[in-house]
Formats: structure tokens, sequence, C-alpha cells
């Protein structure tokens, strides 16, 4: 029975079992019913294919897989519905299309999806995992006859750790329950091929240590902070191929990417004739009036003052003494090439007539740059206008309260 | 019940061993042979050609942009999506293999499964990189999917199109997974009849080190079992979900209910074409008529007869709502495919999805592998056609006149399909040379011999 010992090179350990070979798979179930009435708990039947009713011959109780891969399911969904809720409706709500935030309706394909993922990534894993597998250094694969388990052999092993082995006795079972031959496995001699072979754990290891950089690379992207732009790794937008002003063209005439007006045209809204309104100047003079798109009144300094909160206070202050944040902060750091902005409040300035103060603002002063870009024409005159009120409520006589409200002051 | 192995074609009446030894040594001898059949050196050498051109167009692709094809403002699915779409139609009839007639006790399917879900999962990927490299800059493709990168927000999960992400991705990792783990015993058999060290460590360690005993065969069929069951909703799901992509909006044309089923019974039709269409010549190739018998072969061209009808039927359907919804745009929309500019490509669908599988009311023509690959053929032009129509002829002449258009393919959208056709050759032919093409274990298990109440003992 251990004829088969000397093709194995690799010396015998202490026994691991008896190996018996049946010829059917009929034979094998009848073996199987024969060692389980016998009494035996460590031994298992091997085949090619699974053998129809040996799970009832040998006892086997039925797995818990079922249960687990129900609750891979019941998990896709529930993690589905809590990653679509929180993603769209609570961390980034996607606006589309008048649509709720959270419509169950919309959720249940990927809910779906995922139920079906989870469940069969459980049922493959845990599968293996209750089968103990991957196991490449079991005994039984020192058995040269064992080879036939996977073409056309029917095997059935009892351990040398079940309560009940006795080799003689054991051996006569297995004769009697049809073995056309039975092989004593041994484990092997050299202690370290009983476990598992030592480069696995390290592959493990290595693996599991490599799959955590791109998260600690992550980890460490959202909680520091980096002067540097986004990595592109395709830098198409960065580079586009389109003409930017200023740029030289190949293509145009004169070489240049910006182009004059059509000689003789206009374009539309670019006239701009109006010499007071658009330019703050009547008769070769600063204007001393509002231009009539402008008439003085209560909306217009409104406007003016929302327009000065947004682009004059961050200098001049919201009360225009030349002290707004980016005044205060460069006095501060002391920056060398700071000019000072204008208290509006000077004796100088309440004397501009409209017009300069107009003409200020479109094209700048000094240090200070020009706004007509940004500020429509109209805007630009409420600026004035709150302007003169703002220099007007600092330099204010009883005489400018209006008698109503004289007795409220004090 | 037809059984794989059929005992009366046997030469002698032979031992149970025996017959399992001959199951094995078929199957392997297809990846043991020393000489293989001229035919596939000259497939391989093809599909290697159209592989390297796949890779030249994504290549010109990525580093030109989407111009390259014919798609434009007004069509800006095009080819595209085209081929996605008939590509995951083909990977359904592995799964419906594989897992549906699972279920219902097929056991024929144990001759044909294994290749029909390797073809699934080489179709799945061709697939996949169609939607990849239509979105135009594929390389930030990776904002599909819900993870935490740098603009900080999460994908809109009300969009068909995120349906669609995850229902192929997951369509393609159950299928991989349902795969290999039907391989996993006939890997083992490879380990054990491997003749140098290198393969029995290589298969060794693919086979997980299986040993086949009945306790790991207990939880094996457990779950194998479970996943088909879990797979054939899935793959009834996934090709609703991509016919969702065109129901969901409000295109003429693309805007009905009858989506989803006429998609799956598409995608069935299409499957079971590509599956006749690879394993007709690879059964006469490798010397396997004895295990995908012809009646095998039949049962799948009935199949063939079922789905197309199915199909026809879904035609039939549209046009009738067409006109029965009295929407004049849905009505212009189905009265344009059949007289508009795309008339010849109706024509050309038409005749292969209706009148094509037809033939195989004809028992000679379920039977004789040359008109089969004819027919099998044209169902894969027709299909290609099938959604060809739906995307361009919709797409190009849309509720306002002055959107409509033309569509001309251009070379680079023909380079691309090519291509995608020659990566699927490609990794056909590998799976063929290297790996069991035929469930070994379940071929067995479906013998007379394998059934312990056949010699009447239990």
């Amino acid at each position: 029975m251990s004829e088969h010992n000397q093709t194995n090179p690799p010396a015998d350990g202490p026994l691991w079992g008896l190996l018996a070979e049946v010829s059917t798979p009929t034979e094998l179930v009848s073996a199987a019913a024969k060692v389980r009435a016998a009494g035996y708990t460590q031994w298992d039947c091997y085949s090619p294919f699974p053998v129809h009713g040996i799970d009832r011959a040998m006892g086997t109780k039925p797995t818990i897989l079922p249960v687990l891969v129900f609750m891979g399911g019941i998990t896709g969904t529930g993690l589905a519905i809590l990653m679509q809720w929180w993603m769209n409706a609570v961390d980034w709500p996607w606006i589309v299309s008048g649509k709720p935030y959270f419509s169950l309706p919309a959720n249940i394909p990927i809910a779906f999806e995922l139920t079906i993922l989870l469940a069969s990534l459980t049922a493959f894993f845990g599968m293996w995992a209750l089968n103990k597998l991957p196991q490449v250094w079991h005994p039984l694969f020192r058995s040269d006859r064992f080879a036939k388990v996977t073409n056309n052999g029917f095997f059935l092993a009892i351990q040398a750790d079940d309560d009940k082995f006795d080799r003689e006795a054991t051996e006569a079972l297995l004769k009697e329950a049809g073995a056309t031959a039975i092989e004593a496995v041994h484990l092997d001699a050299d202690p370290k091929k009983k476990k598992m072979p030592r480069q696995i754990p390290a592959f493990i290891a290595i693996t599991a240590v490599a799959a955590l950089v791109p998260f600690a690379c992550i980890a460490k992207a959202r909680t520091s902070k980096s002067s540097e732009p986004h990595y592109h790794i395709i830098p198409d937008m960065d580079f586009q191929p389109k003409a930017q002003a200023q740029q030289a063209s190949a293509l145009l005439p004169d070489g240049r990417v910006d182009q004059m007006p059509v000689e003789g045209t206009v374009a539309r809204g670019e006239l701009k004739a109006d010499d007071h309104f658009y330019r703050g100047i009547v008769d070769g003079a600063w204007a001393t009036t509002f231009p009539e798109q402008v008439p003085p009144s209560k909306e217009s300094i409104e406007r003016g003052h929302q327009r000065f909160n947004i682009y004059c206070s961050p200098c001049h202050g919201l009360s225009g003494y030349g002290n707004g944040m980016v005044a205060q902060r460069a006095e501060k750091i002391g920056s060398p090439n700071w000019t000072v902005p204008s208290n509006l409040h000077q004796e100088y300035i309440i004397r501009q007539p409209h017009g300069q103060i107009f003409n200020t603002i479109s094209n700048g002063i000094r240090n200070m740059p020009s706004y007509g870009a940004q500020i429509p024409e109209a805007d630009r005159w409420a600026i004035v206008m709150y302007v003169r009120a703002l220099q007007r409520s600092q330099h204010a006589t009883v005489a400018d309260v209006p008698p109503t409200l004289r007795q409220t002051l004090r | 019940m037809d059984t794989a192995i059929d005992k009366d074609e046997t030469p002698q009446k032979s031992t149970a061993a025996a017959v399992f030894q001959r199951v094995t040594e078929t199957v392997s001898g297809v990846v043991e042979r020393r000489t293989w059949p001229k035919a596939w050196y000259i497939a391989f050498a093809i599909s290697c050609c159209l592989v390297v051109l796949l890779g030249i167009s994504l290549w010109h692709l990525f580093f030109t942009g989407i111009g390259i094809w014919g798609t434009n403002n007004t069509e800006g699915w095009g080819w595209a999506i085209v081929n996605f779409v008939f590509w995951v139609g083909i990977g359904h009839a592995g799964t419906l293999i594989s897992a549906i007639l699972f279920l219902m006790r097929q056991t024929w399917r144990t001759s044909i499964n294994r290749s029909a879900e390797a073809m699934t999962i080489f179709a799945v990927m061709c697939a996949g990189i169609f939607p990849l490299i239509h979105v135009g800059r594929p390389w930030v493709v990776y904002w599909m999917f819900p993870l935490p990168y740098d603009m900080d927000i999460w994908p809109q999960f009300r969009s068909p199109l995120m349906w669609d992400v995850f229902a192929v991705s997951t369509y393609f990792t159950v299928s991989l997974l349902f795969w290999y783990m039907g391989m996993v015993p006939d890997l083992g058999t490879f380990r054990d009849r491997a003749k140098s060290k290198i393969k029995a460590v290589v298969f060794g360690v693919l086979s997980f080190g299986w040993r086949g005993s009945a306790k790991q065969w207990h939880r094996y069929e457990r779950a194998y079992l479970l996943l088909a069951a879990l797979a054939t909703p899935l793959v009834l799901s996934v090709h609703s979900v991509v016919s969702f992509d065109f129901a969901v909006s409000q295109q003429p044309g693309w805007h009905t209910p009858i989506f989803p089923p006429y998609f799956v019974a598409g995608a069935i039709y299409s499957g079971f074409g590509m599956v006749l269409t690879l394993l007709v010549p690879a059964r006469y190739l490798f010397g396997l008529g004895d295990i995908i018998k012809k009646s095998h072969i039949e049962a799948m061209c009935k199949v063939l007869l079922l789905t197309g009808s199915l199909v026809a039927f879904s035609y039939m359907t549209e046009f009738f709502i067409a006109w029965y919804s009295g929407n004049p745009y849905e009505g212009f929309t189905f009265f344009n495919r059949v007289f508009g500019p795309f008339q010849w490509a109706w024509g050309i669908m038409a005749f292969c999805n209706v009148v094509v599988p037809h033939f195989f009311w004809f028992k000679k023509c379920r039977t004789n592998p040359w008109i089969i690959m004819g027919l099998v053929l044209l169902v894969n032009v027709g299909m290609w056609f099938e959604r060809f129509i739906i995307i361009v002829s919709s797409l190009t002449r849309e509720f306002v006149p002055a959107t409509w258009d033309y569509f001309v393919p251009t070379f680079w959208d023909a380079a691309t399909f090519l291509g995608t056709i020659g990566m699927f050759l490609f990794l056909f032919l590998l799976f063929l040379r290297y790996l069991p093409m035929i469930a070994m274990s379940e071929v067995k298990a479906a013998t007379p011999e394998a059934h312990a109440d056949h010699h009447g003992t239990h």
C-alpha cells in the first residue's frame, strides 16, 4: 500500500491519513455511507465532479454561504442608497432639471447593481474562504495516485488524527467498503513544507502595503496645502490651440491676433458719441452736472452705494477715508511699493467737478488702475453720486438735516 | 434529457473511468496538441494585425480628439455608441447560457458554456472601450466613479449614463468571477496533467490548489447556483439599463417603454449569433464533435429563431405605436427610417433580423455548418445595423429640421471597430490555445455514468 512512496523523493514525516480509491461514483457514495456509519469524523471524499447523493451519504451539513450572500446583497442595497443620498443630496446637492435631490426611483438601478455585485463577491470569495482555499500545500498532493482526482479517480481519505483512527482497523474498513487501492499519505518530514510557503505571506504583505500607497497619497493631498497647480497627465486644457489676445498670428495679414474694426464702421454699442455720459466732459471742461441717463435719485445713490462697497471700499474704505482692508494690510506688512489710497474727504477732491471723479474711476490715476472695463458708465456715475453723498455726510452741519428730523438729533 | 456525452455514440461500451478519461483527453488534447490547425495561425495573425490597428487608432484619437470620427453636432454618438451596444449585446448570450440555462437544468449547455462565458468577457471588454474613448478625454474617465477626486464633487446618480457605468462594470465583474470559478476544477486537471514544472506551478496557483473534496464541492455547487441566480437578473438588467440611455431621453425613436425587453431580446439574438460564429468552426478544427454535438448546434439555431422572432415583433410594435400614439415626431422618425436617407441601412437590418432567422425553420439550415455560418454572419451584421439605425437615423432627423444632417463615418471609425473585432478574436484564440474551452467537470457530471442512480443502487 505504500508502494508509491518511492516516487515521493522528500522524506516522509508523520502519517497524515489513509487514502482509498474506488472505481465509480456509486461506490464512492456507498463507501462514504459505511465510513460515516463506522463513526469517523475527520474524513472526506474526493472526486472529479460533484457526486450526486454524496452529501447525504456523508452527512454534510448545508453551508452557511447563502446566508452570507444574502447579507452581502443587503449590504450592497443599503450602501448604494446611502451613497446616492449622501453624495447627491447632502455633500454635493446636484440641481438637475428641478428634480428632487433624493428620489428613490432614480436610485433603484444602481442599488440593484450594487446588490448583485456585493452578493456575487460574497458568493465567490466566501466560497473560497469557507473551503480554506487557496491551499497549494495539502499533504494529499504528495500522492501521485491522487492526481487522478481531477480526471477520473474517486477517493476517500480518513485522517490519522481522527479519534477512531487505527491503522489496521481503518484499512480493513476501507477494503470492506470497496477500495481498489489503499495508500498511506504522510506529511512532509520538512516542517516548513507542511505549512504555507513563506513567499506567500510575504507577497500578501507587500501587496497590502503597496495597495495603501494610493490612499496615503490621497490622504496627504486632502490634508495639506500646495502652491503647485494640479498635476495634469495630459495637459490639453492648459495648452489649447487657440488664439489669445496680443499674440502673433500666422494666419492674418498684419500678423496680429487682435484685429482693428473694418474702416468706417462702428461696432454695435461702441459709438459713445455722448461726451457727457461716456467721458464726463461738457463743452471741453469737466462736467459739473450728472448726465440725463443717471438723474440724481434715491435709487441712483443706493446703486452707487452698493457698487462703491464692491469696487472702491477695499482700498478707500467703506466711508472713503482711504483705510480699506487692502490699505490696512499693506500698511501692516510694510509693503514697500504701496501708494496710500486717497482720502476722499480731502479738500481738493471735494472741489473736483463730477466729471473729473468720473474720469478717475474710468481711467485710473497714479497707482489706482482703470475701472472702466469692470464698471459700466451708468454705475460709474452712480458711484460719483454716492461719493458726493459721502463727502457731504462727513462735512454736514445741522442745516443739512431736514427741519422735520432736527428734533430727533442729540 | 439530452446529455453532453451520449453513451450510444461511444465506440465501445466503456467503464465510467474510461468515459471520464475520454472527456479529459478530448478537452485537454485541444490545449496539449503539438501542432495547431493552420486556420488558427492565420486567424491569430490577422487578429494581431487588427489589434495593432486598434492601438494606432486609439493613439491617434487620444492625441487628436474625437474630431477624427464622423461624429458631428447633430450626430454626437456615432459609431462609438453603436459599437458599444453591439458588443454588450454579444456578451448576453454567454451569461444566458451559463446562468439561465443552468437554472433551467439544460445539461446540453455544459458543452458550450465555458467558451460562451469567455466570449461574454471579451465582448464586454471590447464594449467597455467605446464609452471610455467616446467621452473625449479618457484620462479623466475616473470622474464617472464615486471617487474623492480633486474637484470634490460626486457623480450625478439620476442619470442613465451613470446607471450604465455601474451596470456594465458589475456585469463584467460578475461574469469574470462566474467564468473563473467554473474554470478552477478544470485548471486543477491541467495542473495534474502538466508535463513541465512551470506549467504545474502556474496551473497549481491558478487552480487555488483545488483537490475536489466533497465538502468543497458542496460549497462550490452552492456558490455556483447562487452566482447563476444572481447573474440571471443581472443579465436582464444590463441591456435594460443600456436601453435606458435611450429610453429615458426625449428623442423620438428612443423614448419608448418597449426598449428594455426589445434590447434584451436583440442582445440574446446577437449573442447566440456570435456563439455560433465562434463555435461552429472551433468544433470542426479541434474535433470536438462528440462533445459539442449537432443537437447542441441545432438548439442554438432554435434560440436564434425564437429571439429573432421576438426582435421582429418588437419592430412591429414600434411601428404600430409610432402610428397609434398620434405623435407626429415619432411617426416621422419611423417613416424616415424606411424612406429616409438611411433606407439602405434599414433594409439590411430588416432582412438580417426579420427574414434570416426564419431559415432556421428548416432542419437542413440547422445542421449544415456552411449554411449556419452564412446565416449567423448575417445575424451579426443585422444586429450591428439595428443599433446603427436606432442611433444614427434618430439623431440625424430630430425635431428641428435646421439641425438635420447626414452621417458619414471616417477611416478611423472603421479602424477602431475593426480593431475591437481583432481584439475580441485575439483574446478568444488565446483562450482556445491556453485554457480549458469546455467545462470538463460539468460535462463529466452530466454523463449517465456520473449518476449514482444510473446503476440502480441509490
